[in-house]
């Protein structure tokens, strides 16, 4: 069969379907207006979805696949001006109005969102939320849409449904509320889901366990599901087919197997290759995609990547490539399959050379610093945390404060740092490890345990000490235009700690420019405001400033979790190159586990306020040796699509337990694999007796009475 | 649930109490009782002022903690005090209350419900003509000073509606009810109706353009929220879905607000009192810190105290029906 893609109805002109297809979007244009011009979001987007099928659909914030979904949805707002088609089954849905539109939400269409947190009415009961999408579309009594809400609750994996379906959206967690909004979705047994980046704003254990649970609801209902997400990793496991979006529009489709191992699109070859790899031992070059997405008003002619991209020739600042098949004479794939397509004027090359990120992209791989070349044992400490305790009382009431327990946010944590290498410290949300730093950074007395920086304990230290440390230790935030005072200009923001230390001020300027010079930025940005520059950029100039005092330890929180993959390569690389450069120490807090195998030297996985294991990075990786580590490095999914497609996960179940009430002993039994193997007398010690990290070989502890290496990955 | 609600008390109680303290004490040192009878004539003898300042509590040669314990004690054992024309306060609060309640309570549940209602229907309809009308007028009416409202309202009646529809309900803009009147209590609550309706038109035309402000702001922040979308996503139309889902989400930050400003509307009220010739709370608040007396004002922030206590523990309530949020405890 053949399909022209894709299909231009300026007019609204009716275009034959294609047979068979579920959902079917042609030539979809999306506009909306705004203050400084009509901004256009999709800028034709076509494909079609056969019953059962996953696609799905890869793009960084802004290139217009959430906007797409909406419009299939017709969930809008009603200043969005589109065109094009949208067929569902056959029949056109593009003009129909709020009352036939909403016949075939959640009955033939649903839709799961990206945060759970918001995405569910916070005043009524999750079963009468759910009853109530039962009821909409069918003709049952109010006890019978209870009963089938439970049963989808239990679908879903909700332990106790029947009980938990009166409890309201605040009782459950993330997760949890995640399979609320699945079970919502499958109520009507519809026939195409669209899922808008459901597990982005999870835990990555979390995450495992609701593709899971997606992957549960495809089997029951059939539907076919588009995947929305910026995560190439999820899709590989996935998805069937993969359409990569940029500027508002498809730039590559194909089978998962074609995008991940046959890239032929510049933007899609450097969006894997800025990927770090969980699963090699081999550190790989990464190659970062400079610059930033177009703004989608008043968008040029040409190719919307051709600003960032290194192949680009004259033509391509002319003329918009079309999204051609990738091999001439190439046979679309089996049912609906229009094959592999890639717009790029050069996709022809890259196919016959073979050419890969590598080739494409500038890519560079920084070394260690000289200082690391010795022995860890002989380089000295710049960091030393032992048995550091952190609690805090949990209060309540306005008037009458009292204390109604106590959170165990950190609970007696050892690891140190030497000269010339990064620790990274993982974890998921409430692990602790925000607590860890934050109890460092402030170089107070700790509750319990000691921290000492550069050889000086920060119990007992005065005023004057404290400054003084604070010159060797910076830290870089998450967030980099929280941390940036949005009033001065980047000169001034540089300059801020040198004049705290009484560095005179023909110096200042000349350190001003050399710190940016550092960070990739040129002088001419000295003058220019927070606001003028991207998240990358921004990020760069919060670590410029970290560096102004040429500090020897530098705590990293997050500091590219907040940026766009293709950005965020950029600035690990910078981060890299740095520390060899000017033998920096980090201590690199970040729950993604592809960036630390890439970064650090050394890792600590904690859970609830306790190191579960420690070690060198390959070690605990490839052999890891606690329960949860191996549950952590598996839910992880690989960009990978042969190697997810073979793994077996280890899916944790549950949630993690209440800080302020960790369960007796070890505090991973309530969710521990291992633990519910065990015969009982073995049991009883995990029970009774907190394990401690004990040491499975050189530089590597884990705290697990039966700890047994496992390869996951 | 009950246990919260008994903590709440025992908060506000609390918080009654300091109020009250710090009002009795900011009113006995900077009102001064003993100016009331030097000023007479003949100047009555030092030694008999004395004697009358210290029957009354009101001597401020007796230090203020002692005065104030004294006032508290008997106020425990029910005994609010006496006028300055030596009549007990309490008496004459009983009736006054019922005045300002009948005023306040019709005032501020209309008030209320008509500005939610607006609130809403601007929100919806956000930057058409109707949203633009109604910001306007509830800005014009915000920055009316109550008392040129009032005296507007009396205008307006005197002029137009009594004398050009005169088969209607004739408007009376002084007092509660015609003194002399008799008749069938259907006669009477006529009449009565017929008083009420300019000075609780005057508390509700404030209290409208106040609510529809915050109501047209929640409601609009309801309006972009994801739950919003996912009812819709089920299959509800939109309108279905502000209704069941937004409304009662939005109507969660009203409840506090109404509560309190209910409690506050007493201040408010007295310039509506005064000028409707109403003998309520607020006109006696204003008159006896004319005449310097003491006890009179602190039993009027007793009363205010006392209400907004009462309006909180309503807000909490009507918060905890409206929010399962705040419910486990
Ligand atoms: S069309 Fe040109 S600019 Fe665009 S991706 Fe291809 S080579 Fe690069
Ligand atoms: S100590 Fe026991 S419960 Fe804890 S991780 Fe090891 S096996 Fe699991």
């Amino acid at each position: 069969m053949t399909l022209d893609l894709p299909a231009e109805t300026p007019t609204g002109r009716v275009v034959p379907g294609t047979p068979g297809a579920v959902l079917e979007v042609r030539g979809l244009t999306v506009s909306f207006p705004s203050e400084s011009g009509t901004v256009t979001a999709v800028r034709g987007v076509s494909f079609a979805l056969s019953p059962g099928e996953v696609l799905g659909i890869v793009g960084e914030s802004g290139s217009g696949k959430s906007v797409s979904s909406l419009a299939v949805m017709g969930l809008l707002p009603s200043t969005a001006r589109i065109s094009g088609s949208i067929r569902f089954q056959g029949k056109e849905l593009l003009g129909l109005g709020d009352r036939e539109f909403s016949e075939l939400r959640g009955e033939g269409m649903s839709m799961v969102f990206q945060d759970p947190l918001s995405a569910l009415t916070p005043v009524y009961t999750v079963g009468d939320q759910i009853a109530e999408a039962v009821r909409i579309h069918r003709d049952v009594g109010k006890d019978e849409a209870k009963r089938k809400a439970v049963e989808l609750l239990e679908l879903v994996g909700i332990p106790n449904a029947k009980e938990r379906s009166r409890a309201f959206p605040h009782e459950f967690s993330g997760g949890m509320r995640q399979r609320v909004m699945i079970a919502m979705a499958i109520a009507n047994d519809p026939d195409v889901i669209i899922a808008d980046e459901p597990t982005t704003a999870l835990d990555v254990t979390v995450q495992a366990q609701i593709l899971e649970v997606l992957g549960t609801a495809q089997e029951a209902t059939g539907a076919a599901i588009v995947m929305i997400t910026h995560d190439l990793g999820v899709i590989a496991g996935f998805a069937d087919r993969v359409m990569v979006m940029y500027a508002g529009r498809p730039v590559e489709t194909g089978t998962v197997d074609d995008i991940f191992y046959r890239p032929r699109m510049p933007y899609t070859l450097g969006l894997l290759g800025s990927l770090p790899r969980l699963d090699r031992a081999e550190r790989q070059p990464l190659t970062p995609v400079d610059g930033n997405p177009p703004s989608l008003v008043d968008l040029p002619p040409g190719c919307p990547f051709a600003p960032r991209c290194p192949m680009r020739l004259s033509v391509c600042l002319e003329l918009e490539p079309d999204l051609d098949p990738v091999r001439s004479g190439d046979t679309p794939g089996p049912g609906l399959h229009p094959g592999h397509r890639a717009a790029c004027h050069r996709h022809r090359e890259i196919e016959e050379q073979g050419l890969t990120a590598t080739d494409v992209f500038p890519a560079q791989l920084a070394g260690e610093p000289p200082v690391a070349r010795r022995p860890r044992e002989s380089r000295t400490a710049v960091l030393d945390v032992e048995g550091l305790v952190r609690r805090f009382p949990l209060t309540r009431g306005a008037v009458f404060r009292r204390t109604v327990g106590t959170v165990h946010a950190v609970d007696g944590i050892t690891f140190d740092i030497r000269e010339g290498e990064t620790l990274a410290l993982v974890g998921e949300s409430g692990c602790g490890k925000t607590t860890t730093i934050n109890e460092i950074l402030t170089l107070a007395r700790p509750q319990e345990g000691r921290v000492a920086v550069l050889g000086r304990e920060t119990t007992g230290l005065d005023r004057g000490g404290r400054r003084e440390i604070r010159r060797d230790l910076s830290v870089v935030f998450q967030d980099p235009m929280a941390s940036l005072d949005p009033r001065l200009p980047v000169a001034d923001i540089l300059a801020e700690g040198l004049k705290t230390y009484g560095v005179p001020r023909e110096k200042r300027a000349a350190r001003v420019r050399e710190l940016l010079r550092l960070v990739g930025l040129g002088p001419e940005h000295a003058s220019r405001y927070p606001a003028e520059f991207s998240g990358g950029q921004r990020q760069r100039i919060c670590i410029a400033r970290a560096l102004a005092l040429e500090p020897k330890l530098v705590v990293l929180d997050e500091p590219v979790s907040a940026l766009d993959v293709s950005i965020r390569a950029g600035v690990i690389n910078l981060l890299e190159q740095l520390r060899e450069k000017l033998s920096l120490s980090y201590l690199f807090v970040a729950h993604d586990l592809s960036v630390v195998r890439h970064i650090a030297n050394r890792v600590a996985v904690m859970y609830l306020g306790r190191i579960v294991e420690i070690g060198d990075v390959n070690k605990v990786f490839e052999t890891p040796a606690h329960p949860y580590t191996q549950a952590l490095l598996s839910a992880i999914p690989l960009p990978d699509p042969r190697k997810e497609r073979e793994r077996r996960r280890v899916v944790l179940e549950g949630d993690l337990p209440s800080p302020a009430d960790p369960p007796s002993g070890c505090r991973f039994r309530t969710r521990c694999p291992l633990f519910a193997t065990l015969a009982p007398d073995k049991a009883q010690r995990c029970i009774d007796e907190e394990p401690a990290v004990a040491s499975q070989g050189p530089d590597h502890g884990a705290a697990c009475h039966y700890a047994e290496v496992k390869t996951v990955l | 649930m009950l246990k919260f609600l008994l903590r709440r008390f025992a908060n506000y109680l609390v918080l009654v109490a300091l109020a009250t303290t710090m009002g009795y004490f900011l009113a006995a040192t900077s009102l001064n009782a003993r100016a009331n009878y030097e000023g007479r004539n003949p100047r009555p003898s030092q030694t008999s002022i004395d004697a009358k300042l210290n029957e009354l509590n009101l001597n401020n040669h007796t230090p203020v903690v002692k005065r104030f314990t004294r006032w508290a004690g008997d106020f425990v054992r029910g005994d609010m005090g006496k006028t300055f024309d030596e009549r007990p306060v309490w008496g004459e609060m009983k009736q006054r209350m019922g005045v300002s309640l009948r005023l306040l309570l019709l005032g501020s549940l209309f008030g209320a419900a008509l500005g939610v209602a607006m609130g809403v229907i601007g929100a919806v309809k956000q930057y058409s003509f109707t949203d633009h009308f109604t910001t306007a007028w509830a800005f014009v009416l915000l920055s009316t000073p109550v008392f040129l409202l009032a005296v507007l309202l009396k205008f307006g009646a005197v002029k137009y509606w009594n004398a050009h529809v005169p088969d209607s309900v004739h408007l009376y803009y002084v007092g509660e009810k015609n003194p002399g009147l008799t008749g069938t209590s259907f006669v009477l609550l006529r009449d009565r109706i017929a008083h009420l309706i300019l000075p609780t038109l005057g508390i509700v035309l404030g209290q409208v353009a106040f609510y529809s402000r915050y109501q047209r702001n929640s409601f609009l922040d309801v309006m972009g929220s994801d739950f919003l979308r996912t009812a819709q996503a089920k299959g509800l139309r939109r309108r279905t879905a502000l209704i069941k889902h937004g409304l009662r989400t939005a109507l969660i930050p009203m409840a506090t607000f109404f509560a309190y400003s209910f409690g506050l509307l007493l201040t408010g009220a007295t310039f509506t009192e005064k000028i409707f010739g109403w003998h309520g709370m607020g006109e006696w608040f204003i008159d006896s810190i004319a005449k310097n007396d003491i006890n009179v004002v602190a039993a009027v922030i007793v009363f205010s105290a006392v209400l907004i206590l009462i309006a909180g523990l309503i807000a909490d309530l009507l918060y905890a029906a409206l929010d399962p949020r705040v419910r486990i405890r």
